[in-house]
């Protein structure tokens, strides 16, 4: 009930305002039913949302000029020809030119990476969703480097790789194994270390999509396998990671694609400008599409005549960088759809 | 000081018909006719036809999901925003169907306000959760402010409790304190009608006689509809029952008829218990 | 998830799983090892254990036997290892070498400093050649110049550019999406955007090359084509995505309740996002900031193509400019391993990989203490 205050008495006087409203109405009022009409034009609501759809549509419409001007220019050089054939003849003439060694340096160091991150990827985040507690300070440490790592500068990597795999790994090895020997085989640029350098840089994209497929399993189906006398270990391999296969996929899928475009981390550590044969060993060099890219753009004699095979390996990698996108967004959508119907 | 109150909030709207004193003679205020709400496929509603009177509480009563909850937010078109909802029938306030396209739902709401079940203060002071009630008002003198939120805490109970701490978080206040705190916010922008969604459900017994002394204080000036799965509730602080089974009204009748004397076996059963 | 207490597992499996925690440290180890590792090539410039000041003592070779092991290390730049594998034959002749880089050094005055050290690195010089103190960096000359106030600058101007353009956007946008747009167009437009995600930084640098750099210069007509107002809308571009989808997981994230309670009390949409939604998600929206600005300092590609590459000091958005990461991909193919200039360059990795791992840090405890202190701890 209303609080004590000095006269009049409390509930009185909170009565009053209310009197008074209600007298001031009268005064005025007519016996015109309810009207619940717009009193406000509502400016400063129509201004500000207007703006912030402007500002979607302006991204959208920046996304649409980028995407449709490489389209519109490179589909015309998008031959079979173009995709199959390498590189022998003239690199910045479209008709002589091909990008088939680019492509398949790409995928090549692509699977490789992922050879090396899956399986860290996954162990880690089965480490991190069934093993940890979820408040130790430990946890937190790990959760800190993943977060971290994910935000290391690409061209870091590149001198990691450099630094580390090519000239510690790689130069301890050919001591070890080629003592003596001129030429350095394993402690040079090479298709193996650009591979383990982009599986160190997309580790945490595998590691947050594999904990939320892990999260999303319901915690009823571990108990159950346990309930049925199996070991926590057991749970997992036959139960939780089949069901999170959807989400290790995206993973997996999410971090090529990101590999796949990134061209800084392989500058020194394995990418070529130009090379007569294909990699053959782990310690070969290679040729790749986005490299390409960046040396038709930034090396061409006649950027006039460059133009046509420029956009045409642009859409290239986009086509491929796209299309791993959409696989792995769909899965994901069919994933979180079949969750949704576990709960 | 009671001269900065309420009498000079700047209500822009066009004031409906007078309220009479006598309370026997309380006109309908609220006019259901046949009204159906689909959500999606299912129907929640099945042509509900009543009427809530003026300054009177109406509670609404029923088992688990039989569309009293549903009616309600159709009463200030919550359901506007949700998705894939059908409404055949009319609503009409104080004469005005709701849902004609001259109405503007926002003014709507200024003058049907609605209590939550599960008190939902906003992450701020407790004096700028009603504070913004207000200012959407058009209110803007830090002393009528201050002013009008005092009349709203005193009015709501809650005053006494946090007088020395206006400017602390909402969130820092027990379950019971906050509901109290979301009433007094609904009740400052002064609306005619309350709309109260188990307002009490999850709080203490202790809490709960407050809010419900609160609701037979508000009955004098506000029109209160309030749903319940509380007998007793309903019982103790109600005017008029609905009786609610399965989207249908079932009964609608004087609460002291309806607990006493009820025309319908299905209530019958329901408020002795036999079943929901 | 799983049993903590009294978890007794048998010993194949308990193997099994000391081996998973192991590879559970490799994150952190990654971290440790990368830092290691670019700072190990670092060090010695960092601590001024380098210097490629010409006009040293010139120590003959036949006084080479009166040197200790130590004076004959420093002098000759050698590592422990690498002096114990040298015969006495082998060091005679690195004697004469530099005995002879000694007669041969340029008599320019300038020949006499150590650039490699940190006043240098940092303050401005008056060089040879010059009017008043400059900061320069010119690696490949004959005194080589390693200041790197060029390069800081350039690369804070850039990411200021491009954050002062993908901020407002991406903010704007991202209330759009979350709070204002109904439910059927947020569907395809939150994918639609982060679109922009998938493009690869290479084809935005391309993109900024060909077609962005003769746009913008015909729109506001400045001088150099490639500068650091292209590059820095190009990084823009890399950067919305970063922001947008950090905003709005910030903006859906809070309660929905809130924006409930505000509609019911008859606020517009816009009221509600404006002054409930938006507060509440402060911290998640400082944090994509943060975020958007590692990615920018870190960016390579784009501004390898688009910013010109003139390690000049200039105030001037429309002056070419050259960033850390580009100096760092453009110049260490050409360097020698282990030289002065390839240790530069890994510094500057190294500093790269502290201010974004600070960055990154900052953007984490703030957000610990702004969510605190609106959840009632104030």
């Amino acid at each position: 009930m209303p609080a004590k205050s000095p006269p009049p008495e409390p509930a009185f006087e909170a009565q009053l305002g209310r009197r008074r409203r209600w007298k001031l109405l009268i005064a005025k009022q007519e016996t015109i039913p309810w009207s619940f009409q717009s009193t406000t034009f509502g400016l400063d609501s129509k201004v500000f949302t207007g703006l912030t759809a402007l500002a979607t549509v302006l991204i959208l419409a920046i996304l649409a000029v980028i995407l449709g001007n490489v389209l519109v220019s490179g589909l015309p050089g998008l031959s079979w020809r173009f995709l199959t054939s390498g590189t022998e003849k003239d690199m910045f003439d479209v008709n002589k030119a091909g990008v088939m060694p680019m492509i398949l340096g790409t995928a090549a160091r692509v699977i490789l990476m992922t050879i090396f991150v899956i399986p860290i990827g996954v162990i880690t985040a089965v480490y991190l969703t069934e093993y940890a507690h979820a408040t130790s300070a430990f946890t937190r440490v790990i959760r800190g480097a993943v977060n971290n790592l994910a935000g290391v500068p690409s061209i870091v990597f590149g001198l990691f790789g450099l630094g580390f795999f090519i000239n510690y790994v790689g130069g301890n090895m050919d001591a070890l194994f080629r003592p003596g020997a001129a030429e350095p085989v394993w402690g040079k640029p090479a298709i193996l270390w650009a591979s383990m350098t982009l599986a160190v840089m997309t580790l945490p994209v595998v590691i947050v999509a594999t904990e939320e497929s892990l999260r999303a399993i319901p915690p009823g189906l571990r108990e159950a396998s346990l309930a049925l006398g199996a070991t926590k270990l057991e749970t997992i391999i036959k139960i939780v990671l089949p069901q999170a296969l959807p989400g290790i996929l995206t993973g997996g899928i999410l971090a090529v694609s990101r590999a796949a475009g990134e061209v800084a981390p392989i500058l020194f550590t394995g990418a070529a400008y130009y090379m007569a044969t294909l990699p053959t060993h782990l310690y070969d060099q290679f040729m790749d599409l986005g490299y390409h890219v960046f040396i038709l753009s930034t090396q061409s004699p006649n950027i006039e005549k460059t133009r046509p095979i420029l956009y045409a390996t642009v859409l290239a990698l986009l086509l491929l960088t796209f299309t791993l996108n959409i696989v792995a967004i769909l899965v994901r959508a069919r994933m979180r759809k079949k969750m949704r119907a576990l709960h | 000081m009671a001269d900065t109150g309420f009498a000079n909030l700047k209500f822009k709207t066009i004031v409906p018909a007078l309220p009479v004193e006598d309370p026997t003679r309380n006109t309908s205020l609220i006019v259901t006719d046949a009204l159906n709400l689909h959500y999606g496929e299912a129907q929640a509603l099945k042509s509900i036809s009543m009427s809530v009177r003026e300054r009177m509480v109406t509670a609404l009563i029923g088992p688990s999901g039989c569309g009293k909850s549903t009616l309600l937010r159709c009463f200030n078109r919550m359901n506007d925003l949700i998705d894939h909802v059908r409404i055949t029938g009319s609503v009409k306030i104080g004469g005005q169907d709701i849902h004609s396209r001259d109405v503007d739902a926002i003014e709507l709401r200024k003058r049907v306000g609605m209590v939550f079940q599960k008190s939902n203060p906003f992450p701020k002071t407790i004096h700028e959760n009603i504070a913004y009630a207000l200012r959407l008002h058009g209110m803007k003198e830090k002393a009528e402010l201050d002013e009008a939120v005092e009349q709203s805490l005193r009015n709501a109970a809650l005053w006494d409790e946090v007088k020395d701490r206006l400017y602390t978080s909402a969130l820092g206040l027990s379950g019971g304190q906050q509901q109290r705190l979301c009433i007094a916010r609904a009740i400052a922008i002064q609306p005619e009608i309350i709309l109260m969604d188990e307002p009490a459900s999850a709080l203490d017994p202790i809490a709960t006689g407050r809010v419900e002394d609160l609701i037979l204080d508000l009955k004098k000036d506000f029109t209160i509809v309030i749903v319940t799965h509380n007998m007793q509730q309903a019982a103790r602080i109600s005017d008029y029952t609905a009786f609610f089974y399965l989207g249908e009204l079932i009964e609608y009748d004087t609460t002291n008829k309806i607990f006493t004397n009820p025309a319908k076996k299905q209530t019958e059963d329901y408020v002795t218990g036999r079943f929901g | 998830m799983g049993l903590k207490r009294g978890h007794h597992a048998r010993p194949g499996e308990w193997i099994a799983e000391k081996f998973i925690f192991l590879v559970a440290l490799s994150a952190i180890v990654m971290i440790f090892l990368i830092f290691l590792f670019v700072a190990r090539e670092a060090l010695p410039v960092a601590f001024g254990k380098t210097s490629n000041s010409a006009v040293t003592k010139v120590i003959t070779p036949d006084q080479m036997d009166k040197m200790s092991q130590t004076e004959l290390m420093e002098y000759l730049e050698l590592t422990p290892k690498q002096l114990a594998e040298m015969d006495k034959a082998i060091l005679k002749e690195l004697m004469l070498v530099k005995a002879e880089a000694a007669a041969e050094a340029p008599k320019d005055k300038d020949a006499a400093l150590n650039t490699t050290s940190w006043p240098l690195m940092l303050k401005p010089h008056p060089w040879t050649g010059y009017d008043q103190p400059e900061y320069i960096w010119q690696p490949v000359s004959q005194i080589p110049k390693y200041n790197l106030v060029p390069l800081i600058i350039g690369s804070l101007k850039t990411t200021v550019i491009a954050l002062l353009f993908a901020v407002p956007l991406s903010l704007a946008a991202a209330i759009y999406v979350s709070q204002l747009a109904n439910p059927k167009t947020k569907e395809w437009l939150k994918p639609a955007i982060e679109l922009l995600a998938g493009i690869p930084s290479v084809v935005l640098g391309f993109f900024a090359l060909i077609v962005m750099a003769s746009l913008l210069q015909g729109l506001f007509g400045y001088q150099s084509r490639l500068n650091a107002f292209v590059a820095g809308i190009a990084l823009g571009l890399a950067v919305i995505p970063v922001v947008f989808s950090i905003a709005e997981d910030a903006l859906t994230s809070v309660p929905r309740t809130y924006t409930q309670a505000a509609l019911a009390l008859g606020s517009s949409k816009w009221q509600a996002a404006w002054k409930i939604v938006l507060p509440a998600a402060i911290p998640g929206v400082f944090a994509a900031v943060v975020l958007g600005f590692g990615r920018a300092i870190g960016e390579t590609m784009v501004v390898l193509m688009a910013s010109g590459n003139a390690s000049i000091v200039s105030g001037n958005l429309f002056d070419s400019t050259r960033t850390m990461t580009a100096t760092i991909a453009a110049e260490l193919a050409e360097t020698v391993f282990g030289g002065h200039h390839y240790r530069i360059l890994f510094l500057i990795g190294a500093l790269l990989f502290v201010v974004t791992f600070l960055s990154n840090m900052a953007g984490d405890v703030i957000i610990h203490r702004l969510k605190a202190k609106m959840e009632g701890k104030t």
